[in-house]
């Protein structure tokens, strides 16, 4: 192993490393952040959920966007696969059905970094014990 | 290649490794690459989350999944279910005590909710084997802070504007201490890292060396630069292995990387530790005694002045601090003094980690802010008692410190609140006990220990706890009279204020705060020859009710020294003189005829 020679040189070897633990860190408080939650039951992996959760992740690391990403399971809309489900810090979720890579790239110009709503929003007609 | 999508921390603790995380490491491992997730998914070891109650623990990053009590036959389904179908195992999720629900998140678990983590920041989040995880989370920043930007004055006056107090029980202000070596002049000092846990039930020390050693390296490392040490020694009870290994490892990495030898990042700075082995003696916590140990000779404490600070190890300046002291230093030189100085109380600055243990539910470790009360860290953090028993006492600052009953409960823990209380902080043991405790019986189990302990140096402790303990087993079989309690009184004053050492200046402590707070037990022992708990054997009496006996001889030929007799159909009699309490007749009684005066 190589010796660290400088406090710059121990800083820049932390920039480089901190992309290892990034996912601990960030999903520590999920609250403060842009969540990502994709729709990953059999209906949305056939329908290709794995290539949109791909998409949202290396976009946002392409992008430098502080946001965490997660599987979740069946949503219910399967006529509407993938489903991805965006919560942003202090919003309530909106979910957005038949998202493949190209309308991922579009919900990230418009509506995680304008706020913008896009087309194929799910609206939420049900109560979940959460709610209640 | 994917991106790495989930992080699987396994428990590398102490308590989670006897319940076979190694295997479960392992079987996540192996499951992974059987899988062909390699790139996606990785299975990490790391320090202890705290929630020893409920381990092995796994949690699953980032969507914050905490599993409790995962076998290694539950790693199948974790990967199949959790990771590839982003279905969670309902099973294995915490179930809250109070509401009966699953909580799937750590961040809505009442025991979670009131702490906050500074020493403990790294233990559950890194691999404590890998330093590269430790530099990712600001790791060794301080130290090169200090080593580049701040003179050793400098240091060291943030640390006292931090009100940083010493975290192995004592609380003398951290950055005076390191002033005082410091101003004393010499060619060779020594920095020294005391980490000899020795209180019965505590595990504080051992769970940040064992989750987060480099945090202590560093930390003794910027230690040495400000109070002048090229030196330091880290004083390690054999009986913590595994903290041993770690810091080992820890070792080795910072050395590769020039993080400890000669010119640490360049700066001219020289500065190397080696471990020193304790044979886990109590009296060995005490600085002088830990330093007579570490030049090896016997290890007994010696009168203070001089202090170590002017001369300790072979004579040399030495600053001795506790491990969970120095795991904070880092930290309050990366965020600042104000920063750490906002937590806590007016005298008592940051916060403290308790090892929670006794008649709770959450039997753990928890990092929680001072000034918090014992009801939060009782009944919030540590669930409440078990078994829904009522709360009886807290012993806190273990063989050493005092009982505090229900009226201390909405005291405001720090420092100088516990020693007004008639207890201390000690380094941070909290044993709970509930109505089924006799407090005679728990001061007799404290004074066992220091007896055990002592290390025969000065009569007063030697002679006087001895005596201190036969006067308790006197009450403990309804052999003692009303003078026998002043006795008890007078005598601990005396071995308080004659011992040497604070071993003996506190052992009498658990009998007269048991003496104060629960005087009426004692008087009921003596005079009522009756223990209200019922755990002091001598006063107890198996008695059988005639009514409800219908003389089956169940009882008669289950008895192991035929103490009872009767006729066969007629009520049966129990011989108290050959009785030996053993219940087994009471256990074996259909008819509910036998029962304990």
């Amino acid at each position: 192993m190589e010796k660290i020679k400088s406090l710059a040189e121990l800083k820049k070897m932390q920039d480089s490393l901190r992309a290892r633990i990034d996912l601990r860190e960030k999903s520590n408080d999920p609250e403060s952040r842009i969540q990502v939650k994709v729709a990953m039951a059999t209906c949305g992996i056939a329908s290709g959920a794995k290539e949109v959760m791909e998409v949202f992740i290396e976009e946002f690391g392409k992008r430098n966007i502080d946001a965490v990403v997660t599987q979740t399971g069946c949503m219910g809309y399967c006529y509407a696969e993938p489903t991805v489900e965006i919560t942003l810090p202090g919003q309530e979720p909106i979910t957005f059905g038949y998202v493949d890579g190209k309308k991922a790239s579009k919900i990230i110009d418009k509506y995680i970094l304008n706020n913008e709503l896009v087309d194929g929003i799910i609206p939420v007609n049900y109560e979940s014990i959460h709610t209640k | 290649m994917g991106k790495i999508k989930y992080h699987m921390l396994v428990c590398g603790g102490t308590g989670c490794q006897a319940s076979q995380s190694e295997e479960i490491l392992k079987n996540f491992q192996a499951g992974i690459q059987a899988k062909g997730l390699e790139s996606e998914v990785q299975a990490i070891k790391t320090g202890c989350f705290g929630f020893c109650e409920k381990g092995p623990i796994v949690k699953i990053m980032p969507d914050n999944t905490f599993y409790t009590q995962v076998k290694p036959s539950d790693c199948n389904e974790i990967l199949e279910e959790h990771i590839i179908k982003g279905r969670k195992v309902g099973r294995l999720l915490y179930t809250s005590p109070e509401t009966g629900d699953k909580v799937s998140d750590s961040k809505h678990m009442g025991f979670y909710k009131k702490q906050l983590r500074i020493a403990l920041r790294n233990c559950g989040v890194i691999n404590p084997e890998n330093i590269d995880e430790y530099i990712a989370r600001d790791g060794y920043q301080a130290l090169g802070k200090v080593l580049t930007e701040l003179s050793p004055e400098a240091a060291i006056a943030i640390l006292k504007k931090s009100g940083l107090r010493g975290r192995g029980g004592g609380g003398f202000p951290t950055g005076l201490k390191w002033e005082i070596t410091r101003a004393v002049k010499a060619d060779q000092k020594f920095v020294v890292c005391n980490a000899d846990e020795g209180d019965p039930g505590a595990f504080m020390d051992r769970s940040v060396l064992e989750g987060d050693p480099h945090s202590v390296l560093e930390a003794m490392a910027i230690n040495g630069y400000c109070t002048g040490a090229d030196r330091g020694l880290i004083y390690i009870r054999a009986e913590y292995p595994l903290a041993v290994e770690r810091l080992k490892i820890a070792m080795r990495q910072a050395r590769e990387y020039g993080l400890l030898g000669n010119d640490i990042l360049g700066t001219g700075f020289n500065f190397d530790i080696e471990i020193r082995y304790g044979a886990g003696a109590f009296v060995c916590g005490e600085e002088t005694a830990l330093i007579h140990s570490m030049e090896g000779l016997r290890g007994e404490p010696t009168v203070k002045p001089p202090f170590p600070s002017e001369s300790g190890y072979q004579g040399a300046p030495t600053n001795v601090n506790n491990v969970e002291t120095y795991a904070n230093i880092p930290v309050i030189i990366n965020k600042g003094a104000d920063w750490f100085a906002s937590i806590g109380t007016e005298k008592s600055k940051g916060t403290k980690v308790f090892a929670l243990a006794g008649k709770i539910n959450n039997v753990g470790l928890i990092e929680v802010p001072m000034g918090i009360t014992l009801r939060e860290v009782i009944f919030e953090v540590g669930g409440g008692i078990k078994g829904g028993k009522k709360f009886k006492a807290v012993q806190t600052g273990g063989p050493s410190g005092g009982m505090l009953t229900e009226k201390h409960l909405d005291t405001p823990i720090d420092y100088d609140n516990l020693i007004a209380a008639g207890s201390m902080m000690g380094s941070g043991g909290m044993i709970v006990m509930d109505e089924d405790d006799c407090m005679v019986s728990m001061a007799k189990f404290y004074l066992d220990f220091t007896v055990e302990e002592s290390c025969g140096k000065c009569s007063p402790c030697r002679i006087g706890n001895k005596r201190l303990y036969e006067l308790l087993e006197k009450v403990t079989v309804g052999d003692a009279v009303m003078e026998d309690l002043d006795k008890l009184r007078n005598l601990s004053h005396v071995i308080k204020d004659t011992s040497l050492c604070g071993l003996g200046q506190s052992s009498p402590n658990p009998v007269l705060s048991s003496l104060d707070n629960f005087y009426e037990e004692y008087i009921e022992h003596v005079k009522d020859r009756k223990c209200r708990a019922g755990s002091c054997k001598s006063l107890m009496q198996y008695l059988i009710v005639p009514e409800n006996c219908i003389g089956c001889t169940l009882c008669a030929r289950n008895c192991p020294v035929d103490a009872i007799s009767g006729e066969r159909k007629q009520p049966h009699l129990i011989d108290q003189a050959k009785c030996i309490k053993c219940g087994a007749c009471m256990e074996k009684c259909k008819f509910n005829a036998i029962i304990i005066n």
